[in-house]
Formats: structure tokens, sequence, C-alpha cells
């Protein structure tokens, strides 16, 4: 158990690094997108749904079941797909590299 | 399983870092939504493995995720591009929800096992439930409702009895009081502190006020990361956390303002913020 939660605790120190170092010089127009972008990330706890799922029981287990896979499922999937069209925009304004644009397409 | 978990988390990580520029941000967010279609694969795959699901735990599940994942499509579609910060703070709500029940029904499942996260239960329920209540003001407030900055005779001093009572009852399931009314006194009261520490801030700050409770629910994440043992919510929640932390740094300084002023109540908003 011990040795486990130490375990867990070095991943989450050295996951906290990684994120104060990967989002270093951001352009102030990609900060919404960032956000959306991160947002969408969190939508990792419906892994957490279906681990949970396969253990509860009982009607409060199953009502909570249900709504936190709903909420996640809209966290996730919602999140991919508006961060998805925020940066849509920016590829039909006169971008910089036209070119790189169309490469996308 | 571990190592679909673990290219999921690279995923994470490398996808975030595309977003840093706007010639890469779109590959960085598909990036970002294979690893987790990966990870939920992955998790699906483990839980069909564990041989403990039974048809109903099934269609609890597989209803709530596809009703979910099909409003959050439905909703992301046919968003108008200005509702787009909005509908990001509702998603960032029910993420936070997500983890807090989370941590619920694991307390009330193991709750006289004492399985040693008590620590992280409590601080799972108390980030997640302040930021689905924060998130849900701060989407109102940028939809219009209550954008001004709403103060009230004895504003701080209710919300610092709330906290209070928050911080008192998370500390008593700390201290093996076992009872599930007393942890969801917790959920009630951080519920509260949440809805107290947006509604006196003005609308203009709302996408700063945003990104730090994108940060929270990242921590959220984690803690329900270490309720379950499940090593990639602790990976991709820390990693939301400290980059979500960060990013609400940036957008505070990019709008000349700071982060504790505007947490503190915002001074002058009124006037920007209609």
């Amino acid at each position: 158990m011990t040795t486990g939660f130490v375990g867990d605790v070095t991943i989450f120190v050295l996951a906290l690094l990684v994120g104060f170092e990967v989002i270093s010089k951001v352009p102030a127009t990609l900060h919404t997108p960032l956000m959306s972008g991160a947002n969408s990330i969190h939508g990792v706890v419906l892994v957490g749904v279906i681990v949970l799922s396969a253990e509860v029981h009982g009607p409060l287990g199953y009502v909570l079941t249900f709504l936190a896979a709903a909420f996640a499922g809209a966290n996730v999937v919602g999140g991919y797909a508006v961060t998805d069209r925020m940066l849509q925009m920016f590829k039909k304004r006169p971008a910089p590299k036209p070119a790189e644009a169309k490469a996308e397409q | 399983m571990n190592l679909a978990f673990l290219f999921a988390a690279v995923c994470f990580v490398l996808g975030l870092h595309f977003m840093n520029s706007p010639a890469t941000a779109r590959r960085g967010n598909q990036v970002s939504a294979g690893g987790m279609v990966v990870a939920v694969a992955a998790a699906f795959a483990l839980v069909a493995d564990g041989g403990t699901m039974t048809a109903a735990r099934w269609l609890v599940l597989l209803c709530g995720a596809l009703v979910g994942a099909g409003v959050g499509l439905w909703a992301a579609r046919s968003v108008l591009m200005t509702a787009m910060p909005q509908l990001v703070s509702l998603f960032n709500a029910v993420g936070g929800g997500a983890a807090c029940m989370i941590a619920i029904a694991d307390y009330a499942h193991n709750i006289h096992q004492g399985s040693g996260t008590a620590v992280a239960t409590v601080l799972d329920v108390l980030i997640g439930s302040i930021t689905f209540a924060g998130s849900l003001v701060a989407a109102a407030k940028l939809q219009g409702y209550a954008s001004q900055p709403v103060r009230f005779p004895g504003g701080r001093l209710l919300n610092a009895v709330v906290a209070v009572v928050a911080v008192g009852s998370a500390a008593a399931v700390v201290a093996r009081v076992e009872s599930l009314p007393v942890l969801l006194v917790t959920l009630v009261a951080a519920l509260g502190v949440g809805l107290l520490m947006v509604l006196p801030i003005g609308g203009a700050d709302m996408p700063v006020v945003i990104s730090l409770l994108n940060a929270f629910t990242g921590t959220a994440v984690a803690m329900a990361g270490f309720v379950l043992n499940n090593a990639i919510l602790t990976v991709a929640g820390a990693l939301v956390g400290a980059s979500g932390a960060i990013l609400t740094k940036l957008m505070a300084d990019a709008m000349n303002r700071s982060v504790p002023s505007i947490m503190a109540g915002g001074f002058g908003t009124g006037a920007v913020g209609v």
C-alpha cells in the first residue's frame, strides 16, 4: 500500500512538472483553444468512471455511475469537438502559411 | 493495458505541446483525441477482462456515456462561435462533477474498509464540487446572466462560514468518521464555496476564472486517480492542473491583471464587465 502510494505521488509530481514545462510561450490567440484542449484532456475522467463501474452496486452506485458517465462523456466528446471547431477558425483566416493550411485539409 | 495508458499519456503531452503554435494546434488536438480513444478502449478492455461487469453495470455505464457523448457532441456542433467559452465552462463543470461523483461512489462502496485514500477522496469531493458550481456560475455570467459582480452584505462572512464547514466536515471524513452524510455535507458546502467564489467576479474576468477552474478540475481528476489507484487519471489530471495553472497566469498577464486580485473579487471590473 505504502509503496503504491509513494509511486502514485511520484507520478503525480512528475506529471505536474511536465505540465509546467509543456506550456511555454503560447501566443495570446491560442489561449482559449489551449484551455479548451486541456479541458478535454481531463475528460480522461471517463476512464475512471469505467473502472469504477466494475465495482458499484445498489441504487446509489448505479445512479452515480450513470450521471458520472454522462458527465464525463459530455466532457470528453464535446471538449474535443468544440476545440476542433475553434481551431478550424484559425485556418479560415488569411493564414500566414496558406500552403500548410491547405495541406491540413 | 498499462502500456496503452502510457501511450495515451504520451499523446496528451505531445498534443498539448503541439497546441503551442497555431500551425500545429489542430494536429495537437487530434493527437490528444487519439490518445483519449486508446485510453477509453483500454479501460473498457480492462473492466471486461476483470469479470465483474454484470449486465446492469454495462447498461448503466454505456447508457450514461452514450447520452453524455451525444449531448456533448450536439452541443459542440450546434453552439454559436461566440458562445463557445460558455460551453467550455459547462464541459469543465461536468468534468469536475464526474470526478466528484467518482469519489462519492467509491466512498459509499468502501466506507467501512478504510481504503487509506480518505485524503484523496475529500480533496476530490472538495475540488470537484467547487469547480462544478464555479464553472456553472462562470458559464451563466458569460451567457449574460449576472455578469455584473454580485455582492451582498455579509457575503465574505458567509463565504468564510461555508468554507469552514467544508473543511471541517472534510477533516471529519479523514478522521475516519465513516459516514456518508458527513461527506455529503462536504459536498454541499464545497458547492457553496464554488458559487460564492465566482459570484463576486465580473464577467470580463471570466476567461481567467474558467482557466483557473479548469486547472482545479485537472487536480480533482488527479485525486480521482489516487482514489481509484489509476495512473492515467493521475498523470492526465496533474498535466492539466499544472498547464492550466500556467495558462491562467499567462491569460491574466495578457489582460494586465493579476490572478489574486481577480479572485479577491476583482477591483473595478464592474466598469468593464458588462
